[in-house]
C-alpha cells in the first residue's frame, strides 16, 4: 500500500501544475481578445456618428461617412449568399444523404476541406482572371463569386454534419410510411436540424463580410454610392484598408469606426450561431 | 443448450418441489402398509401411529402448493417447467387423497370389535392392497423417472385391481349370506375395499399427469376396461375413475 | 430427430385463415454474411405472429425484409419468394413506396417528426390522398382514437410531437402507421424502451389492433411474445427453427433448442 500512498502526491501536483496551465492559455487568449476589443471601442467609438450611416465616402477634407461601403458589403454578402448557400446547403446534402462513401463524395469532401482554409487573396485572384479579365472591368458581381467560393465550404461542412446528425431511425421511420426519398430530406431531414443549417449559413455570412483579399481583385472599390453589380463598389473591408493607409486623421479614424462595426457585426452574427446551436442541442 | 436452467436458483426451486414429493410417496406407501397391517392384525398401537401419520401428509401437500405458488410468481414457468410444476400440484394432491385412504382403512379398523373377526374374509382384501400397493410403487418410479412406458403400464393395470374388487365385493357377499354374524366384519371390510379401489385410481392419476408431464398432452379420458355385470351396481353406487 | 421432444402432430390452423405473407426459401445477405437461412413463414390474416430467439438469430432482419427496408443499405440483398397476397415483393420491380403503404413499421425507439402532433399523422395521408381540412381531421382523429391516443393529445394537437412522454410517442408512431391503412403492421421491439405501463398500453393496443390487420412482432422479451402472439416463430443463427401456435410453443414446444430458449436454460 505504500506505493499507491506515494504516487498520489505527485499526481495530484502534476494535475494542478495542467490545470494551471491550460487556465493560463485560456486566460490568454481572453486577454488578447480583450485587447482588441478595448482597442477598437477605443478608438473606433469617437467616429461613430449618424454621418456614419448617411454620407458617402469622402475625399480628405471634406466631412463623410461610409455609407456606400456599409451597402456595397451587404449587396456583395447578399449575391456570394444567393450563389453560395444553395450550392452549399445542397453539397453537404448530397454527401450526406446519397453519396456518403462514395468516391465521388470522399473526392468532394477532400476538396472542401481544401476549399475552407485556401488563401483568399488565391481566390480573388482566381476571380479576377475569370471574371475581371475576360469583362475587362471589375464588378461586385465578381467580388460576390468570390465571396460565394469562400463562404459555401463552410455550409457543405455544417449541412453534411448537421444532416449526418439526423438519426437513421428518423429516415427509416419516414420511408417506413412510403416516403420517397426526396420528400424524407426535405420534410423530415431538414425540418430535423433547420436551426443547424442556418447556423451554418450565419457562420458562412461572417465569413463573407470580413474578407478583403479577394474584393481587392475584384470589386476593387468605389468611392461613390454604387447598387449596380455589374461595376465596382466599395465593401467595409476595402475601405478599412483604404484608410487605415491615409495620412489624413480623420480617414484614419473612419477606418477605426469601419472596424468597430465590421468587427461587431460578426461578432453579433457568431453570437446568435452559438445560441441557435445551442438550442439545437437542447432538442 | 444445457438441461440446467440460467439462473441456479429455478433448479433449486424445481428440486425443492421434487424432494417434497418423494417424501410424500414414501410416507403414502407405508401408510398403505402398515394399515392394512393394522387390519389384518388387529394391530391398535399401529392403527393409531397411520392415523397420525396422516397430519404430516396434509402439512407436506400444503407445502408442495405454497412452493409450486411461488415459483410460478418468481419464475413465469413454460413448457416443461409448467408442466413439473402443474404436475406436482396434481400428484401431491392425489398423494394426499391415498393417505386419507389409509387413514380411513386404519380408523376402520379401530372400530372392529374382536369378537366380530372372519379372518378368512381378510386374505382377498389384503390380496387387494398388495396390488394397490404394487401400483403405487410403479408409478411413484415411474414419476421420478420421467418414465411414460411404466405410466402407462400402471394406466393399465389398475383395470385388474378393479376386477380384483369385483371379486372382493362377491367374495364377502357370500360370506354375509352364509352367517349373519359375519355382516358387521364384512361390511366394514367392503368400505375398505371401496377405499384400496380409489387408491387404484389415484394411482391412474398420478399415471396420467406423469404422461402429460412428459409429453404435453392427454391420455383419453376413458381407459381401456373389462366389462363385469357388478359394473352396474358398482356404477350405480357413485363409483367414477 | 433428436430435437423433437413432443409427441405433438403439428398445428395446422383453422381452414378459414387466409394466408396473407408467404415465404419460402428466404435467404438473406449482409455483403458476404448469410443472415437468414432458407426461412419458410406463413403470416395468417388478422392474426399476431411474435418472433422470438437469442440476439443475432435474425428475428429484426426477416421483419425488415417484409417491408423492404433493407434497400434503403447497398450491400444487403434478399433471395427468394416473399408473397404478399400472392405478389412476390422481392421483384425488383416492386413500387416500394406502394408496398411500405401496405406494410407499415413501428420501430423500438419511438420517432416522431419534428413537427406538431396534427401533422406528424397528417403528413403520411397527404402521402397518397387529397383530402380536404374536415375530412383529415376526421383521419387524425380516428387513427389516434385507434392509438389510444386521443384523449391525452386532442386539446394539444398543435403541441409538437417531441412533447410527448416515450410511451405517448409511441402510440403516435402507431396512430401515424394506422392512419395511412395498412394491411400488415411490424412492431420491431415496439415497447423494449417504454416503462412497463406504456408496454402494458402497447400490448393491449395491439390486441385491438388485431382482427383488422395482420401483425408481426419481434420482441425479446418472451413473456410478452406469450401474452400478445397467436403463433410464435423461434429463430437461432438465421433459421426458423419453430413455428407453431403461441399456446403450443409455450406448454409444450416440439423442438429441445425452442424449449430451451423460453425455459431460460440456453447455455
Amino acid at each position: 500500500m505504500t506505493a499507491a500512498v506515494n504516487l498520489y502526491p505527485r499526481r495530484r501536483a502534476r494535475n494542478a501544475l495542467w490545470t494551471a496551465l491550460a487556465y493560463a492559455a485560456t486566460a490568454l487568449g481572453l486577454i488578447m481578445l480583450a485587447i482588441i476589443l478595448a482597442t477598437l471601442i477605443w478608438n473606433g467609438i469617437g467616429g461613430l456618428s449618424l454621418d456614419v450611416f448617411t454620407k458617402n465616402t469622402a475625399p480628405p477634407g471634406v466631412v463623410g461617412g461610409l455609407l456606400n461601403s456599409i451597402v456595397g458589403s451587404i449587396i456583395m454578402t447578399a449575391i456570394g449568399l444567393a450563389i453560395g448557400a444553395p450550392l452549399g446547403i445542397l453539397a453537404g446534402t448530397y454527401l450526406a444523404e446519397y453519396g456518403s462513401n462514395s468516391r465521388l463524395a470522399t473526392v468532394v469532401r477532400f476538396i472542401n476541406d481544401i476549399l475552407l482554409s485556401a488563401p483568399s487573396i488565391v481566390v480573388g485572384l482566381f476571380i479576377y482572371e475569370l471574371l475581371v479579365v475576360t469583362v475587362g472591368h471589375f464588378s461586385a458581381l465578381a467580388g460576390g463569386v468570390s465571396l460565394a467560393v469562400l463562404g459555401a465550404p463552410i455550409m457543405v461542412r455544417t449541412t453534411e454534419d448537421m444532416l449526418n446528425l439526423v438519426p437513421n431511425s428518423l429516415r427509416e421511420a419516414a420511408s417506413a410510411l412510403g416516403m420517397p426519398r426526396s420528400l424524407v430530406i426535405r420534410n423530415v431531414a431538414y425540418r430535423a436540424v433547420a436551426s443547424g443549417i442556418i447556423t451554418g449559413v450565419l457562420l458562412a455570412i461572417a465569413r463573407m463580410t470580413g474578407e478583403t483579399a479577394p474584393l481587392i481583385f475584384t470589386a476593387l472599390g468605389n468611392s461613390l454610392f454604387a447598387v449596380d453589380p455589374r461595376g465596382p463598389m466599395s465593401a467595409l473591408p476595402l475601405i478599412i484598408y483604404e484608410f487605415a493607409r491615409s495620412p489624413y486623421a480623420e480617414q484614419q479614424r473612419l477606418a477605426w469606426t469601419g472596424a468597430l462595426i465590421l468587427t461587431f457585426a460578426v461578432l453579433g452574427l457568431s453570437v446568435l450561431a452559438r445560441v441557435l446551436s445551442a438550442s439545437i442541442k437542447q432538442k | 443448450m444445457v438441461d440446467q436452467h440460467t439462473v441456479r436458483a429455478y433448479d433449486k426451486d424445481l428440486d425443492l418441489l421434487e424432494r417434497r414429493i418423494a417424501e410424500m410417496g414414501g410416507i403414502a406407501e407405508k401408510m398403505v402398509i402398515d394399515s392394512m397391517d393394522a387390519l389384518s392384525a388387529a394391530d391398535t398401537t399401529l392403527a393409531h401411529q397411520v392415523v397420525s401419520t396422516d397430519t404430516r401428509l396434509d402439512v407436506l401437500q400444503r407445502e408442495v402448493e405454497e412452493q409450486a405458488i411461488l415459483t410460478i410468481a418468481r419464475r413465469q414457468p413454460v413448457a416443461i417447467d409448467l408442466r413439473e410444476i402443474v404436475g406436482a400440484i396434481r400428484v401431491a394432491g392425489d398423494l394426499e387423497r391415498v393417505g386419507d385412504l389409509a387413514k380411513n382403512i386404519a380408523k376402520r379398523s379401530l372400530k372392529i370389535g374382536v369378537e366380530s373377526r372372519v379372518p378368512r374374509a381378510i386374505i382377498g382384501i389384503k390380496h387387494m392392497n398388495d396390488f394397490a400397493l404394487e401400483l403405487m410403487k410403479d408409478v411413484l418410479d415411474a414419476y421420478a423417472q420421467r418414465d411414460v412406458e411404466r405410466a402407462l403400464d400402471v394406466w393399465e393395470r389398475d383395470a385388474d385391481l378393479d376386477a380384483l374388487e369385483d371379486s372382493v365385493f362377491r367374495d364377502l357377499l357370500t360370506h354375509m349370506m352364509e352367517d349373519p354374524r359375519n355382516i358387521t366384519f364384512c361390511a366394514h371390510l367392503l368400505f375398505c375395499s371401496k377405499n384400496i379401489e380409489r387408491i387404484g385410481d389415484h394411482a391412474t392419476n398420478i399415471a396420467e399427469t406423469v404422461f402429460y408431464l412428459v409429453t404435453g398432452s392427454n391420455l383419453p379420458t376413458e381407459r381401456p376396461r373389462r366389462r363385469h355385470e357388478s359394473d352396474v351396481e358398482a356404477d350405480a353406487g357413485g363409483e367414477s375413475s | 430427430m433428436s430435437n423433437d421432444i413432443s409427441a405433438q402432430t403439428p398445428v395446422k390452423p383453422a381452414a378459414a385463415m387466409n394466408e396473407k405473407v408467404v415465404m419460402r426459401g428466404l435467404n438473406f445477405y449482409y455483403g458476404k454474411i448469410h443472415a437468414l437461412k432458407n426461412v419458410d413463414l406463413t403470416l395468417y390474416e388478422g392474426q399476431v405472429t411474435a418472433f422470438i430467439g437469442p440476439s443475432g438469430c435474425g428475428k429484426s432482419t426477416l421483419l425488415r425484409v417484409l417491408n423492404r427496408m433493407y434497400d434503403l443499405y447497398p450491400g444487403q440483398r434478399a433471395e427468394g419468394e416473399v408473397m404478399l397476397d400472392g405478389e412476390n415483393i422481392l421483384s425488383p420491380s416492386l413500387d416500394l413506396n406502394l408496398l411500405r403503404s401496405r406494410v407499415g413499421m413501428v420501430f423500438q425507439k419511438p420517432t416522431p417528426f419534428p413537427m406538431t402532433i396534427y401533422e406528424n399523422i397528417a403528413f403520411g395521408v397527404r402521402l397518397y390522398e387529397k383530402l380536404p381540412r374536415a375530412e383529415l381531421d376526421a383521419r387524425v382523429e380516428s387513427a389516434l382514437r385507434r392509438a389510444a391516443l386521443w384523449t391525452e393529445v386532442k386539446d394539444k394537437l398543435n403541441a409538437s410531437g417531441l412533447s410527448l412522454s416515450g410511451g405517448q410517442q409511441q402510440r403516435l408512431c402507431i396512430a401515424r402507421t394506422v392512419a395511412i391503412s395498412p394491411e400488415v403492421i411490424l412492431f420491431d421491439e415496439p415497447a423494449s424502451a417504454l416503462d412497463p405501463i406504456s408496454t402494458a398500453k402497447i400490448e393491449e393496443l395491439i390486441d385491438e389492433l388485431s382482427g383488422d390487420y395482420t401483425i408481426a412482432i419481434v420482441t425479446h422479451n418472451m413473456q410478452q411474445a406469450a401474452r400478445v402472439s397467436h403463433y410464435t416463430a423461434f429463430m437461432y443463427l438465421g433459421e426458423m427453427v419453430e413455428f407453431a401456435e403461441t399456446n403450443a410453443v409455450f406448454t409444450s414446444p416440439r423442438d429441445k433448442r425452442t424449449q430451451d430458449y423460453v425455459t431460460g436454460r440456453f447455455g
